[in-house]
């Protein structure tokens, strides 16, 4: 599909790709109904809470240095810049560099949503921009101002030359996405638009463009990838300016989940010919070589790559079959974002520990590229299979499987989704960081870790035997899908 | 109208989902779009018997924009009551549907005969912050909820203090103002926080007083209970911090409640004359320490900046520098909360700014001559600017990153002790 980078607005990924987030099934039905076409996602007439896309998207401009956000709608929108203040310093700290990125509100009244508010829209940017000379800056609207028509891009239009830094205007209304994911590709367009830049004519790079969270593996990576001669631009967080505007240049774009990078990386490709490094990603034995492979083949390393894959399999394979011991006949059932949910899957698979059921956050039938996720290929392709659901964090869902299957974990990506595991008696283990199963050494690390988290159960004995669960036992004898409905 | 909102420290009014979170077995259930709620949580101590992602939620889409919301919030409510066991079950309306004008109301109103209660709070983001949110969450309990008592229970007095969770310390300081109060041999109901439900929203009307401990929080909630149900209440604006304001507080209520004065006395010496055998052992330390002068500040609400300046006056002796109060507190009670400031001790007067915007405030901070190192109490986003100034920091106020509380509070003689713990464990880290 292609992507039109002269529009501000982003399609959802509902509409773009078909995304869903009400199914409940087997992997195999789900991956082959979207291959055939017919896969048509359920809506539901009961939900539980679950994220804003404006969370995602903003969260990764925010990681950004030195740029601003100006999120334009009521105070508890832009709460989120409280968080974002922290994570800007704590970041900034540990890599070792500064960042004076700035995120604010405009704390739209009600008066606003009759009289509209943009002349003052207008007057906050031009003060922060004042202010803290930021060297970008971010204009984004919410549901409020989205709905009450506030045209935030004829005012972005309107100070470009005044402020005389690149300026974008960004869509987040809520309501536009259940997909939070949508955010991501919201902040990718935002960088697609006016940060990157054509190619320097004769610049020559050895640098890939890595897409992922928070760069906790970020040295270990740079140590790995100067035996291949790449080095790796880490995106945002603590990214700058300068580095973005340059992302056309590198020789190839990857990421730590394909959720996050789908879109930037296939945008690149299609826009300034930067190949995206389309493979299951990092997760697990076989999931690190086959991505190495890819990069290998992609960038004209694969001789390099093989003498490192062997160099370490010595060193790790061995370790992890020792560890596997311990791990074999367990059951699991498994919530994240889809991203990690068909990748740790295929871990588990490989560590001996059986799926009994996987939730996914949302689904997205076929990538920018009209290709199915590798991720989802590759269970297909190796004839695995398990029950499956997709659910935007409907914890009731999650508990209703849970009461009913009893697995040995729980594992899950998201804040506050592991204490209702362990109040089920089931031990849970948060796979918080995208680097915990990256690689020989951290899969090695990652198994140890479900030991040690299967071994003491102490916790999770205590506080399950002393707390009540919220739901009603109506609710437990009713099966998952109950309030799924066909999307009229 | 809107505003340039630089280094935010309060929500929007939908952010009274926690304060409905914090009465046990209360349910919030959001009329909004499907991530209002994570937004307004803290990542810190959320969870519980429910927790923000489980609260029930419409998540309206496009459609709904289009078409009103009205038949999914019907099928959330008709379900949650299934789903969910809870005692109350109190729908939020967010921004979306007040703008496209759902009329929530009339479809809470179909509940009135389901087994469980169900009320109702418009909580619109654009209404107002979240200070504001939880006065609509109280009123919509006694509005929607509670009816006249006949009868009264003798020494019965209803507590209302802290917002919770915008308030780190709002548990621990609830219990600790009941325990002050049932000393004086008066019964406490207060309706946040554990053990605390419907059991004691039920118990409100039958109570002798409202107590309310706050500068303007809660006061319309007063009001309305006046009229509606009859309570009369006590308004004492200071947050107790410490010995000299925890006594002043006793003495007023016991004589609102009409407590006998050598009752009031005997227990007003047995908590001083321990305070003060502590403070006696470390007078040292405030005495000779060589990186706390004189001079503080304080960023945060109404609530804590003049409860701690009164405290840090006139406990300990040091004097005020500029104080900030970053709530948005309505224009109309802002005068007689600066007036509360110029009642220190030795006719000290403190100087307070109603400002929201995080800049300015630093800029002051930047600006002001502390005669040596500053002492900041505030946000997090204090930390870095006293840093740079060598200051002294504690973050008190949201928002908070650098102290996880579970129960500590700093109200009455024991938290004027935990606040001094505070400030001396930043103090003795350093040298000079």
């Amino acid at each position: 599909m292609a992507i039109n980078t002269s529009n501000s607005n982003v399609a959802t990924r509902e509409n773009r790709i078909g995304s869903i987030t009400g199914y409940v099934g087997t992997l195999k039905d789900l991956a082959s109904q979207s291959e055939c076409g017919t896969l048509k996602g359920c809506s539901r007439c009961f939900s539980q809470s679950s994220t804003c896309l404006s969370t995602c998207g903003l969260g990764q401009l925010a990681g950004i240095r030195d740029v601003a956000i100006i999120h334009h709608g009521p105070a508890g929108c832009s709460v989120a810049s409280a968080n974002a203040y922290y994570m800007s310093k704590v970041m900034s700290k540990k890599r070792g560099v500064t960042s004076s990125t700035v995120y604010v509100g405009t704390d739209m009244n009600e008066n606003d949503t009759i009289f509209g508010s943009t002349s003052t829209l207008r007057d906050v940017i031009l003060e922060v921009n004042k202010r803290y000379s930021p060297k970008a800056i971010f204009v984004s609207s919410s549901c409020a101002t989205g709905i009450i028509g506030e045209d935030i891009d004829s005012i972005v239009d309107d100070v470009r030359e005044e402020v005389g830094v690149p300026i974008v205007a960004v869509h987040c209304e809520g309501f536009k996405s259940r997909i939070w994911a949508t955010g991501f590709d919201i902040s990718d367009h935002a960088v697609l638009q006016e940060i990157v830049q054509p190619p320097r004519e004769g610049v020559k790079t050895n640098k890939i463009n890595f897409k992922n969270f928070f760069e906790s593996a970020r040295p270990e990576i740079i140590e790995m990838f100067k035996q291949f001669d790449l080095e790796p631009v880490f995106l945002y967080c603590n990214s700058t300016i300068e580095e973005l505007s340059h992302l056309s240049e590198s020789i190839a774009t990857t990421c730590i989940c394909g959720t996050l990078g789908n879109y930037l990386g296939n945008a690149l490709e299609e826009q300034y010919g930067v190949p995206y490094v389309r493979s299951i990603n990092q997760c697990g034995i076989t999931g690190f070589e086959t991505w190495l492979r890819e990069i290998g083949k992609v960038t004209g390393r694969s001789d390099k790559i093989e003498k490192y894959i062997e160099e370490q399999r010595a060193i790790y394979i061995p370790q992890i079959e020792e560890v596997k011991k311990e791990l074999k006949g367990l059951t699991a059932v498994l919530g994240m974002g889809p991203g990690y949910t068909f990748e740790v899957s295929r871990v588990l698979e490989e560590l001996g520990i059986k799926v009994v059921w996987a939730l996914a956050w949302h689904y997205d039938k076929k990538y920018e590229d009209g290709n199915v996720p590798p991720s989802m290929k590759y269970l297909l392709d190796n004839d695995i299979d398990f029950e499956a659901s997709v659910a935007d964090q409907q914890n009731y869902e999650v508990m209703n499987i849970l009461n009913k299957y009893q697995p040995d974990m729980y594992l899950s990506r998201h804040p506050g989704s592991t204490v209702w595991a362990i109040k089920n008696g089931t031990p849970a283990i948060y796979v918080a960081d995208e680097y915990m199963i990256f690689g020989y050494k951290h899969t090695l690390e990652f198994a140890k870790t479900i030991v040690d988290a299967i071994k003491n159960r102490s916790f999770e004995e205590n506080l399950a035997k002393r707390t009540k669960l919220p739901y009603t036992d109506w609710w437990y004898k009713q099966n998952v899908d109950t309030f799924l409905e066909e999307v009229k | 109208m809107a505003k340039l909102l630089d280094k935010q420290r309060y929500k929007c009014a939908l952010g009274a989902m926690q304060s409905v979170q914090a009465i046990t077995r209360a349910l919030p259930i959001l009329h909004s779009g499907p991530g209002c709620a994570q937004k307004l949580s803290e990542s810190i101590g959320s969870s519980g018997y429910f927790s923000p992602n489980i609260f029930p939620c419409t998540s309206i889409n496009e459609k709904d924009v289009v078409f009103g919301g009205v038949k999914k919030l019907n099928s959330t409510i008709e379900n949650a009551l299934k789903v969910i066991d809870a005692d109350l079950y109190v729908v939020l309306t967010g921004c979306i549907p007040e703008i496209v004008g759902d009329d929530s109301g009339e479809v809470v109103s179909r509940f009135e005969d389901a087994d469980k209660p169900v009320i109702y709070a418009p909580t619109a983001g654009f209404k107002g912050n979240n200070y504001k949110g939880h006065e609509q969450v109280v009123d919509a309990i006694v509005e929607q909820y509670l009816k006249k008592s006949e009868t009264k229970q003798k020494g019965l007095v209803n507590i209302w203090a802290d917002v919770p969770y915008q308030d780190l310390f709002w548990l621990g300081n609830l219990r600790e103002l009941e325990k002050l109060i049932s000393e004086l041999g008066l019964t406490p109901n207060t309706i946040f926080g554990y053990n605390r439900g419907i059991e004691n929203i039920d118990k409100i009307p039958e109570a002798e007083f409202n107590l309310l401990v706050s500068p303007w929080v809660g006061l319309n909630n007063m009001k309305k209970m006046e009229r509606k149900l009859g309570i009369p209440y006590l308004h004492y604006k200071t947050l107790p911090i410490g010995a000299t304001e925890t006594s002043k507080f006793l003495r007023e209520v016991g004589k609102f409640a009409g407590v006998a004065e050598e009752k009031v006395e005997s227990v007003i010496k047995e908590h001083e004359d321990y305070y003060y055998y502590l403070i006696e052992r470390y007078a040292d330390l405030f005495l000779e320490n060589r990186v706390i002068n004189k001079q503080f500040t304080v960023v945060s609400d109404a609530h804590y900046a003049l409860g701690i300046t009164k405290f840090l006056a006139n406990d300990l002796g040091l004097v005020p520098a500029k104080q900030f109060v970053v709530d948005d507190t309505p224009k109309n009670r802002r005068e007689e909360i600066a007036e509360e400031f110029k009642k220190l001790n030795f006719g000290l007067e403190a100087e307070v700014s109603f400002e929201t915007d995080g800049f300015k405030i630093h800029e002051e901070i930047k600006n002001h001559d502390y005669h040596g190192y500053p002492l900041v109490l505030g946000g997090y986003y204090e930390k870095e600017v006293t840093e740079s100034l060598k200051g002294n920091f504690l973050n008190v106020s949201y928002p908070v990153q650098d102290k996880v509380v579970l129960d500590t509070s700093y109200v009455g003689y024991r938290g004027g002790i935990r606040l001094i713990e505070d400030i001396y464990t930043v103090a003795v880290q350093r040298f000079n």
